[in-house]
């Protein structure tokens, strides 16, 4: 392997194009075109060399791959430390993917300010690249923490008419859950003598430390995820966001939570996961059934699919939370999944937003009439949402519920009726927003795709089918890993058995 | 060793430098015309300093006694002093034009300021009680004056007026400990103090303490920390703009400094004693920061209160300095002078923002008065913005870094419920940070402020928007300088 830092020119090539967008000078309509341009260039430049990762990933070799290692802070021992495992390097591409769909998604609608848009978006890719490729503790944590300000930029500027309530909410629930975060992280590095995560993944925490460690982490995840009942925030979030955002918070911010269980809540702190398992499943379990039927209920199409994503990600948590390979594979392919369609699905509500500026499902109808292309990429993710066969939806949830079935056939049987539920609202959105007849005057008129649309759209297709059918090139580059991690939980649960029954004697 | 009869002068070189300069400025301003006095006595002033920080930073390494013992200079307060000189050299920068633009461009101004530092430099090198009360009142004094320094108005009057009673009052209560101290031991000096408590056959009897408490809340007053934090909201509120923008940051880090040696050199052995009081100040002073900024309106008592904050999360790392372990209660120190010091430049960005606020030629002090400055002023919208979430403590700005520091001090000493209260106080915090923020982009464009801004204003925003943003890149100077500063504090 070449000693090319990969991972960092991934990481600051954001920072540099943001860096030319501050010097663009001119009248407004010079301003808004190069903007556009260099954000855009930078985005897919960026996306490419993290294409040059997942060919160059070594399927093989366990561990993490790509290591950068330098000082940073070294009187606390911190260290800027990258490096991605079979987990990590799909969370890479996708945050650098999603990124090049979300500046060509806001091409036209953002006109208002649009050099600090682009450059929000270029260092909120940054921050998430950042955020899954570090091995250090603490520069985890501030990649992880920084995501807050671009997007509640974001989301506060461009949003809509609820922005400040929204942006606020994000922002402070956020920020509560991961300062607990941050002092069990410190209480880690300083009982551990070390912030590298590589070592901390082999160090066994004493037992009674572990469950606080654990809750620490939990308060900061389960608000990520978002976790049923501290999910208030995302409707609000997905809502008022600009479409652009909506996507990335649904396609990447949210896979921060269910990568963080995988990488730092299970490995490192294996005993408290194993008495915090039935924890976790119940409110998976609660979350998939309720915020489905929550769903069910919607008037709003980003609200609906917003209350969908938490439905989905208790699939993830559960999954997670299982703890074999079927099950934490399932997980990850989910999140992947997850980060494609839901992203889709809110460029599709977008479409029609920037047409008939309604998010409301009363105000369409009969849309197939005026827009077949239209109709057949919604109708495409929407199958994947529901899980259909032969989309990436499937592969995660039924890997999800094979997995969980060998641990808890009840938890298993409850999730299913998730997918039930889910099939019942996405269909049913799907039935009164494209069926039916095409009344409303201000539809008569309305226009099919466009080739920038169409352009956004078939990657987005391509990869929920191709992940659909032909899943094994994820799961083999994931396979070691995964496998590393079910080992580590299990060997741990061994020792602590063997010791207990050593104290018995 | 100094002779009995000529003390060694080497270690007060810059106090002496500043000492003759600021009179030798004042004489020459009395015989000049007013007009020319001004831009010489302020280029005067911050040659001064500037000479004085030089010196500060040749003067021979380790520790150096002098006047028979009473002053002291070593590396931690070679640190404080060269912070005070930064934060005042900005401070007379960013007043110029303000000054000007009130009729209130008058020499005595920066003398003044020069003054104040004389006085915060010997209160940072003082080694007994009685040179320290010599520096406090220099500085105090200086301080009542520059409050008031805008005459015709009335507010800043009232400040100055506020301002010196109850520092009066402090300064009587500091008195009354001391003596108390001196009743029970039969000595001011801080080394002899250190040793006394230190003996193992000691024990503490309640004269002692009562002392302390005195000394404790009269200092907690000079760093403006809750409960005795009273003065600050209107002093800040009342005083012309500069002058706030001196007081949030040289008067603040003398006095850190000087509950700091006051602490750790003769009350060191009674760290016990004095540790609970001080977590008190600390949680009081992060709570009432947090909760009362909450409804301001005026951005300069905004400000007072976000100060009060930040002083109580840098006492956590007192408190951590309070505990026995020596290498825990270094870190500890080390975390407030790392957090100070980013406090600092977080601080005189933002004051020098303030500065700016101003339409047609009068001052803008509401918040609401910034709303659509991101339209209007993209650049200083956005170094506003980097300082408000810097205050915040949000990664990767340099206000994160602050706050590690001080929470892996608290929690390495085992105060982890100190620590749980500081980060929760913290997200309250980021609410009405994050209200600025909100105000700046969110909002529709009012009028906007003057343009140009001031070359030396603008210096100050970049300095400070650079500072916070590139911390995180290269932090090691900033951390091993502190580190060092620390360490001159627990000798052996």
């Amino acid at each position: 392997m070449s000693d090319f830092p990969w991972l960092s020119v991934v990481i600051f090539a954001p920072l540099i194009g943001a860096l030319f967008i501050t010097f663009i000078r001119g009248d407004e309509a010079v301003i808004a075109r190069n903007t556009r341009g260099v954000a855009l260039w930078t985005s897919i430049i960026t996306f490419l060399i993290s294409l040059g990762i997942w060919i160059n990933f070594d399927v093989n070799k366990i561990g993490f791959q790509f290591e950068e290692k330098k000082y940073w802070i070294e009187n606390l021992g911190l260290a800027y430390h990258l490096g991605v495992d079979g987990i990590s390097v799909f969370f890479v591409i996708l945050s650098t993917f999603l990124t090049v769909i979300c500046i060509l998604a806001s091409w036209v609608t953002i006109r208002d300010r649009i050099k600090e848009y682009m450059i929000a978006f270029l260092v909120l890719e940054t921050f998430m690249v950042g955020m899954f490729s570090s091995l250090d503790l603490v520069l985890f944590y501030v990649f992880f923490e920084g995501v807050l300000i671009p997007m509640f930029l974001i989301i506060g500027i461009w949003g809509g008419p609820r922005r400040n309530y929204a942006s606020y909410k994000f922002f402070l629930y956020t920020l509560a859950g991961s300062v607990l975060m941050l002092l069990a992280i410190i209480s880690m590095i300083m009982h551990s003598g070390t912030s590298d995560i590589t070592k901390l993944l082999l160090y066994d925490f004493p037992v009674s430390m572990q469950p606080w460690l654990w809750l620490a982490f939990f308060a900061s995840f389960a608000v990520k995820v978002p976790m049923w009942p501290v999910h208030t925030w995302l409707p609000d979030a997905h809502v008022e966001a600009p479409t652009a955002g909506s996507v990335i918070l649904a396609g990447v911010l949210l896979k921060f939570g269910g990568y963080g269980f995988l990488r730092f809540s299970i490995p490192m702190l294996p005993i408290a996961t194993a008495d915090f398992v039935p924890f976790v499943f119940g409110l998976s379990v609660v979350a998939i059934i309720y915020t489905s039927l929550v769903a069910l209920a919607q008037e709003d199409m980003k609200k609906l699919i917003a209350y969908s994503s938490v439905a989905h990600m208790g699939f993830v948590t559960m999954g997670c939370f299982s703890l074999n390979q079927q099950a934490v594979e399932g997980a990850v392919i989910q999140m992947l999944s997850h980060g494609v369609v839901s992203a889709a699905l809110f460029l599709i509500v977008g479409v029609v937003y920037d047409r008939i500026h309604s998010r409301l499902i009363d105000d369409y109808g009969g849309l197939i009439k005026r827009m077949p292309l239209y109709s057949l990429v919604f109708m495409i993710f929407m199958m994947a949402s529901i899980g259909m066969p032969g989309t990436s939806g499937f592969v995660g949830e039924f890997l999800v519920l094979i997995g969980t079935f060998k641990v808890n056939s009840w938890v298993a049987l409850l999730g299913a009726t998730g997918v039930i539920l889910g099939a019942a609202y996405m269909l049913y959105l799907y039935r009164r927003v494209i069926f039916g007849e095409l009344i409303k005057d201000n539809l008569k008129d309305i226009l099919d795709l466009n080739k920038r649309e169409l352009i956004i759209f078939a990657p987005l297709v391509l990869l929920v089918i191709v992940m659909g059918v032909y899943p094994v090139i994820f799961l083999d580059v994931m396979h070691n890993s995964v496998e590393q991690l079910i080992n580590r939980y299990n060997s741990a649960l061994a020792a602590r058995d063997i010791l207990n029954s050593v104290s018995k004697f | 060793m100094s002779s009995p009869i000529f003390p060694d002068l080497i270690p007060v070189i810059p106090e002496i430098l500043i000492a003759i300069f600021s009179m030798f400025l004042l004489i020459l301003g009395v015989f000049l015309r007013e007009k020319l006095a001004e831009p010489l006595i302020r280029y005067g002033s911050l040659i001064t300093i500037f000479v004085a920080f030089i010196i500060l930073i040749v003067l021979p390494e380790g520790e150096a006694l002098t006047f028979g013992n009473s002053f002291i200079n070593n590396e931690f307060c070679i640190y404080m002093k060269a912070l005070v000189l930064i934060s005042s050299a900005a401070s007379i920068l960013m007043a110029r034009e303000f000054l000007h633009m009130h009729q209130m461009d008058r020499f005595e101004f920066y003398i003044l300021i020069l003054l104040a530092v004389l006085g915060m430099f010997m209160m940072i090198s003082a080694n007994d009680f009685i040179a320290l009360y010599l520096g406090l009142e220099l500085q105090s004094l200086s301080l009542y004056v520059l409050a008031s320094f805008q005459r015709e108005s009335t507010r800043s009057a009232e400040a100055g007026l506020k301002y010196f009673i109850l520092g009066a009052l402090a300064s009587g209560l500091f008195l009354y400990g001391v003596t108390l101290i001196y009743g029970f031991t039969g000595n001011i000096n801080f080394n002899f103090l250190y040793s006394f408590f230190g003996d193992p056959e000691f024990t503490v009897p309640i004269g002692v303490i009562v002392g302390l408490v005195l000394i404790i809340g009269a200092l907690a007053f000079k760093i403006s920390a809750a409960p005795f934090h009273m003065w600050a909201p209107d002093v800040y509120q009342g005083a012309p703009t500069p002058v706030t923008a001196f007081f949030s940051v040289a008067p603040k880090i003398a006095a850190i400094a000087l509950i700091i040696r006051v602490m750790i050199v003769p009350f060191g052995n009674l760290g016990e004693q004095w540790q609970q009081i001080i977590i008190f100040i600390s949680i009081a002073s992060m709570v009432l920061g947090a909760f009362a900024a909450i409804n301001q309106t005026n951005i300069k008592r905004l400000m007072a209160y976000s100060s009060i904050g930040h002083i109580g999360y840098a006492l956590m790392g007192l408190a951590v300095a309070a505990g026995p372990i020596t290498s825990y209660a270094k870190d500890g120190i080390q975390a407030m002078l790392v957090y100070i010091t980013i406090y600092l430049f977080m601080s005189l960005g933002t004051f020098a923002c303030i500065l700016c606020m101003k339409r047609g030629d009068r001052m803008v002090e509401e918040i609401s008065g910034l709303s659509g400055l991101s339209k209007n002023n993209p650049v200083m919208a956005g170094v506003l913005t980097v300082l408000m979430f810097s205050m915040a403590g949000i990664p990767p700005l340099a206000g994160f870094f602050g706050k590690l520091y001080i929470f892996q001090a608290a929690i390495q000493s085992g105060l982890v419920g100190l620590a749980v209260i500081g980060v929760l106080t913290s997200v309250v915090g980021a609410f009405y940070y994050l209200r600025i923020v909100k105000i700046i982009y969110f909002e529709d464009a009012e009028e906007k402020f003057d343009r140009p801004i001031a070359p030396e204003l603008r210096g100050v925003l970049l300095v400070s928007g650079l500072f916070i943003v590139l911390f995180i890149f290269i932090p090691t100077p900033i951390i091993s300088l502190a580190e060092v500063a620390a360490l001159a504090l627990f000798p052996g």
